[in-house]
């Protein structure tokens, strides 16, 4: 299946891409062995380099009459969890969408400002939003399996995406990862919609990983979960910082202090603090952001 | 705004009925009257059709103990109206099979395809374009159409194709697909629309194209539906008539040939049946075999679709 899609090399036309999916260490090695030490304090913003870069990000719905976000600038760094927290249309889930252009197949989206994944400007002209996604993974709220068996939902990106390696190891250890193999290692070719609600979670998660994304966004994985489905995906993304940067949607406030290292909170399209995340929960700068995480709101 | 006290809102809360638990509401003789009209409308099609097949099985036996089954089955010439009568029903067969293939050659392609620009590319207003004009295709009379083949597509195939008479299969396959484009592309389109957005949107955010997730997931989703409007548009084709009897010619012939006059079993069973041919004859009696064994061809095409559906189909 794979090798119908030899003209996909085409599509790293931006030629600045130096690091195309497959040829990165990552590809045929468990973990890296070179991942930086992960920082877990601000203490030195400045020694890594940002893996994402907001810079002033503008966004509108319906042609401008829905000004969704404002002015949002932020650091991601790399190999750490950052969790987005606000209140119901804050616009959470719109800047996570921004990160890998799939605002672009929403219709009638105006965007301004910008935003580097590695220093590269994801919305320069001659960026193709398809290489932007295959390195800019993403997670949905709702478990959205494809209706195929397991192992094809974990194949289904990376043969489309022009793999030629081995499928049985790359499905393995992407379900490992995804904490999933164990549970399903008997059962790979029957349905996916034969699984659990939290199973098929970790199932799009593992599918996500396995087209070797650096940045994987997740956008409320665990809110259509049960507790036990919850802590096993908090679990999974904990692990998986040692090989991705996550950025993750919560409104689960212990979740958020449970699995992130940096937290920020959004409020009415604007980024009113954004901080490592014990701090941000401890001692809040701004008192919008204590009002919320203390839950005395509005 | 009225100051006076709405009568319903004022009334005492201990006002409202004691409910009977007893009373036989769920299986009262109204519910059970609807049910039964209900099933009664769903026996109507059920019996119609095993009353088909019972007229068409008894009225062929008198055909059958006339011409043997190794004839009709073994024999390549169908000549009822000659003084030598050839009852060989390959060569109408061959007919229906020819003008067949080429509608379904000319109608699943171009009816999928643009099921697929309609419900994945097409922006609003083309699809507001589009869609009435496919309803309007499905809409025109088949005489029309048997019209346009035998006045328009005819003399333009023969421009191409030098020596192609006037009657030919090909001609009358070509429009029978175009006839049936609108029943593939109309149904395949519900079946695409049918699939759920966040499939796509899943597809995409693994970096795929719009094509590969079309393709990819949407149509593979959308399988037994597709397949559904493949197999309606192929009975509509083995079944169409008029366009055939006005642009295939009235010649039985074993042939694959599309550029040759041919006749299918639908067009002998409506020259028959609107000629001369006294009740009782054996042509007369013909028509029934021919119509018994279209009936058992599209049995047969429906019970393997359901076969093919089930194996491929995908649930989401
Ligand atoms: N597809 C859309 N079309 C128009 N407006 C939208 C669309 N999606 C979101 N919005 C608007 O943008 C704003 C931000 O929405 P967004 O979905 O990003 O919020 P959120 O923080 O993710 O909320 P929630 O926590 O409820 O998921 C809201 O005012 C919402 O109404
Ligand atoms: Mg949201």
């Amino acid at each position: 299946m794979s090798t119908d899609n030899p003209a996909d090399d085409a599509r790293l036309s931006p030629a600045s891409v130096d690091e195309p999916t497959f040829q990165n260490g990552r590809a045929d090695g468990a973990a890296d062995e070179d991942a930086p030490p992960v920082p877990n304090s601000k203490s030195s913003p400045s020694a890594v380099q940002p893996k994402v870069e907001i810079e002033d990000l503008d966004f509108w719905y319906d042609n401008g009459d829905t000004h969704a976000l404002q002015g949002i600038s932020m650091d991601i760094a790399p190999h750490q969890v950052t969790a987005l927290i606000g209140p119901s249309g804050c616009g959470k889930s719109t800047l996570l969408r921004c990160v890998n252009r799939m605002n672009e197949l929403i219709e009638n989206t105006v965007l301004e400002g910008g935003i580097h994944v590695d220093g590269q400007d994801i919305y320069a002209e001659d960026t193709d939003p398809v290489m932007v996604r295959r390195r800019v993974g993403m997670v949905f709220q709702e478990p959205n399996p494809f209706p195929k068996t397991i192992y094809k939902n974990v194949a289904w990106g990376a043969e489309v995406n022009g793999y030629t390696g081995d499928m049985d190891a790359l499905v393995e250890r992407s379900l490992r990862q995804a904490a999933l193999w164990d549970e399903v290692k008997d059962q790979l070719h029957s349905s996916a919609y034969n699984l659990s609600g939290g199973q098929q979670q970790r199932l799009c998660i593992a599918r996500t990983l396995a087209v070797h994304p650096d940045v994987v966004l997740m956008d409320e994985p665990a809110s259509a979960l049960d507790p036990i489905a919850t802590s096993k995906v908090e679990e999974t993304i904990t692990e998986l910082k040692q090989d991705y940067t996550i950025v993750i949607v919560t409104h689960n406030m212990q979740q958020a202090s449970r699995i992130s290292d940096e937290t920020a909170f959004l409020y009415m399209g604007r980024l009113v603090e954004m901080n490592p995340t014990d701090e941000l929960f401890t001692r809040p700068e701004k008192d919008r952001t204590e009002a919320y995480v203390t839950g005395r709101f509005g | 705004m009225s100051t006076e006290p709405s009568p319903t809102l004022d009334a005492p809360a201990d006002d409202r009925p004691q409910d009977d638990l007893t009373q036989q509401v769920y299986n009262s003789p109204k519910e059970r009257a609807i049910k039964y009209l209900l099933g009664a409308c769903a026996l109507v099609s059920v019996l119609t059709t095993i009353g088909i097949a019972a007229v068409l099985v008894i009225e062929s036996i008198p055909f059958f103990q006339n011409v043997a089954l190794a004839e009709f089955f073994g024999d390549t010439r169908w000549t009822p109206q000659f003084a030598n009568k050839h009852f060989g029903i390959w060569a109408l067969l061959s007919g229906t099979v020819l003008v067949t293939v080429i509608s379904a050659v000319v109608a699943l392609p171009i009816g999928l395809a643009s099921a697929i620009f309609i419900s994945e590319y097409a922006v609003p207003w083309m699809r507001q374009i589009l869609k009435p004009g496919l309803e309007l295709l499905a809409g025109v009379p088949t005489v029309v159409y048997g019209y346009f083949a035998l006045t328009f597509v005819t003399p333009l195939l023969q421009t191409f194709i030098p020596g192609l008479g006037v009657y030919n299969a090909l001609s009358g396959g070509i429009v029978v697909g175009i006839m049936i484009i609108p029943m593939v592309a109309s149904l395949s389109e519900d079946a695409l629309q049918a699939v759920p957005d966040s499939l796509g949107q899943a597809a995409y955010a693994l970096g795929a194209t719009k094509f590969e997730t079309v393709v990819r997931v949407d149509v593979p989703a959308a399988f037994s539906g597709i397949m559904a409007s493949f197999i309606l548009a192929v009975s509509r084709a083995i079944g169409e008539t008029m366009i055939v009897t006005l642009a295939a010619g009235a010649t039985p012939r074993m042939t694959l040939n599309p550029a040759e006059s041919i006749q299918t079993m639908t067009a002998f069973i409506v020259q028959v049946s609107k000629g001369d041919t006294p009740q009782g004859t054996i042509v007369y009696q013909s028509i029934f075999a021919v119509g018994l064994v279209l009936f058992l061809i599209t049995l047969v095409m429906n019970i393997i679709a359901n076969r093919i559906t089930l194996h491929y189909q995908e649930r989401y």
